[in-house]
């Protein structure tokens, strides 16, 4: 996996609550057995005047010459809500999006981020608000910096604002570990725990 | 030390804390379908990985298939097929359980996995579908997960897992005349929000659950989810143990009195202590629909959609007027004065045997209203043979619903069937987000009753004045 330790990028504020994967991207996108192919789906349906088309429409943030080269999205309540599709995740990667500020994430896609070496940053409501009126100025200027070693976003003001994140999940993302490797390095307290538990509930084996 | 039900399960299942309170927790069952499995189990045959226990791993064709009769591996989704042949590949090759495309045990994952004994009290269960949360009804630790989440499941029997705090939900008092599970969970999301239950495990209790039938618990918890929680659990009583006993891969002999044993421990202790307690009163639920395109979008059947809150901002409000013009409804719009375009009853919310028979004493004798396209697709072929044998399938066919196989089916649109542009749904789905069940379609989440009764009317109705 791609390590993430420092970022700076054009931000682009869509923040209204409760953003759903199916809006991240339409299941009619998700066409093949495959993690990728997926970044075109991106938003299909406010990106694109018609489903399964490809001719943008002229609203869409995204769309807009201010917010080309788009790497952070700025985000409100519950952003990733819903659906479990891992290609919510996969299909911002491959635009182009390395961070994802919001007020709050819906879980599975807060993991499917970490897994897929996207930082998701948990601010509140009012910062990240504060922080779009500044980008929207001028969004190719305005640019937020970030920097996960020291968990901070910078404002285009140069304040800076500190996030939280478990320190096992940063040094996944900060190491690019493939977690299943690290996991598996625990196999024989994992072998032990199983004779234990088997035992225990025999049921379940 | 008094514990919650959930406590009690973590603790059995952590092999070591890692820090800041997640823990790697040991997985009992896992289950994949075709739209997210089929992904997991070829990305790590590429990366040359084992499934370790491959006969605790359970799959099955529910997303894409069709349900259409005399269905094939063609589906109505473009390129669908190669999903299905992936996952069939892929699951013998791994050597795990399948229900394939037309063995008698198929469905949706989250109504064969209780069906068949799959999922059990105080077991850890985990599938890349967000619906997961189902399963807790039967007081498992069950919970949705990402495609790579999966895989570190399958190859490891692990998952490293952020431990979520406890919030109690008690629906106490007795539910009015026409309220069902499906109507507890969405007046919960209305109230507290579709974020309302973030970072929470949440254990559901009180009167009213107590008094749910299983199949009715599970439709209680599968919206868990929409609520923003990590899971939802109840606690396992003996409807739940009757309810397991001599389903197939339930445990049998002696293993069965050990596991019953051990489920009778599986309660919240009294002195337990939630980080967060909500407490419904039953008899301020009345029969619930939603009206825009968030789950927390609900008002009472009788009712309008309504004004926003006055502490509303800007960016709010903007969501609000938003999902109106989407549902083409505004502040005020009487809901029983939509006319609807569809009527759908299915979905691991609520397609089991018990909601088609709720379903079909209402439509009993009854016609569909003309123009709309009625639809009925049972949650597994197994609960669609039980309808055929009770003469269920009659009904609904006679009323003029199309009487399918089991799947999916339009829950979602995976670039298949639609329900029409801008066509207005009364549907017994989870998620009435834009473009669900079709580009545009404008869905209105219910009961089975309340869709019936719509189906019926024409236009939404109030379930009351037709049971």
């Amino acid at each position: 996996m791609d390590k993430f330790i420092q970022h700076q990028g054009v931000a682009a504020p869509m923040l209204q609550s409760n953003i759903d994967t199916d809006a991240i991207i339409p299941s009619r996108e998700m066409k093949r057995v495959s993690k990728d192919g997926l970044g075109e789906g991106l938003f299909a349906g406010w990106r694109y005047t018609l489903p399964g088309g490809r001719e943008l429409t002229t609203d869409f943030i995204l769309n807009k010459a201010e917010y080309a080269n788009t790497t952070i999205l700025l985000a409100g309540d519950n952003f990733g809500c819903g659906s479990s599709r891992e290609h919510a995740v996969w299909a911002l990667k491959e635009y182009g999006v390395k961070v994802v500020i919001a007020s709050g994430f819906g879980t599975i896609f807060y993991n499917n981020c970490i897994r897929n070496g996207i930082l998701p940053v948990q601010l509140s409501y009012e910062t990240i608000v504060g922080l779009a009126e500044q980008v929207q100025a001028q969004p190719q200027e305005n640019q937020l910096a970030v920097n996960l070693q020291e968990t901070w976003i910078e404002a285009p003001s140069g304040e800076r604002f500190t996030f939280d994140i478990e320190p096992e999940r940063k040094t996944m993302l900060i190491e690019g570990l493939d977690v299943i490797d690290v996991t598996l390095k625990l196999t024989d307290k994992i072998k032990h725990f199983q004779q234990n538990y088997q035992l225990t509930y025999p049921w379940l084996n | 030390m008094a514990n919650t039900l959930f406590e009690k399960i973590w603790q059995s299942h952590v092999i070591e804390n890692l820090d800041d309170g997640a823990g790697l927790i040991y997985i009992d069952r896992v289950f994949l379908h075709e739209r997210t499995g089929s992904i997991a189990l070829k990305s790590l045959e590429a990366d040359n990985r084992k499934v370790v226990s491959p006969e605790q791993v359970f799959c099955t064709m529910d997303h894409i298939v069709d349900t259409f009769p005399g269905r094939t591996d063609k589906t109505t989704m473009p390129s669908g097929e190669d999903f299905i042949i992936a996952t069939r590949e892929a699951s013998h090759n791994a050597g795990i359980n399948l229900f394939d495309v037309n063995d008698p045990l198929q469905g949706i994952v989250h109504v064969i996995s209780p069906e068949l004994g799959i999922v059990q009290p105080g077991a850890t269960l985990v599938c890349p579908d967000s619906h997961t949360c189902s399963q807790g009804a039967l007081g498992a630790l069950a919970w949705g997960i990402g495609s790579s989440e999966a895989e570190h499941a399958l190859a490891t029997k692990t998952l490293r897992v952020t431990k979520p705090k406890n919030m109690k939900v008690e629906f106490y008092g007795k539910l009015s005349f026409g309220v069902t599970a499906k109507d507890m969970i969405l007046h919960l999301i209305g109230e507290y929000s579709a974020a309302g239950g973030a970072g929470y495990m949440v254990e559901f209790c009180g009167e009213a659950v107590e008094n749910l039938e299983i199949e009715a618990r599970l439709t209680l918890c599968n919206m868990a989810v929409e609520f923003s929680a990590f899971s939802g659990i109840i606690a396992p009583d003996q409807k739940a143990i009757e309810y397991l006993a001599g389903r197939k891969y339930a445990p049998k002999g002696e293993n069965w009195n050990k596991a019953v044993k051990y489920w009778q421990s599986l309660f919240t202790d009294t002195d337990a202590v939630f980080d967060k307690v909500i407490r419904i009163d039953c008899q301020k639920i009345y029969p619930t629909i939603t009206w825009g395109n968030s789950p927390q979008h609900t008002c009472a059947i009788n009712s309008v959609v309504p004004t926003p809150d006055d502490n509303c901002d800007e960016n709010q409000l903007k969501t609000l007027n938003k999902a109106m013009q989407y549902m083409d409804v505004s502040v005020g719009t009487k809901l029983t004065e939509l006319s609807i375009d569809g009527a759908f009853i299915g979905s691991c919310t609520n397609s089991r045997i018990s909601d088609l028979r709720l379903a079909a004493q209402l439509l009993k004798g009854k016609k569909v209203a003309s123009g709309v396209k009625a639809i009925c697709v049972p949650g597994s072929t197994s609960v669609k043979k039980q309808a055929e044998e009770e003469g269920l399938d009659k009904i609904f066919i006679a009323a003029g619903f199309e009487w399918r196989e089991s799947g999916c089916s339009m829950c979602f649109n995976a670039g298949g069937e639609s329900f029409g542009f801008q066509h207005r749904v009364v549907t017994t789905t989870n998620r009435n987000f834009e473009s669900r069940q079709g580009p545009q379609t404008r869905s209105h989440l219910a009961s089975p009753v309340t869709v019936a009764a719509s189906a019926i009317a024409g236009r939404i109705a109030d379930p009351r004045e037709y049971i």
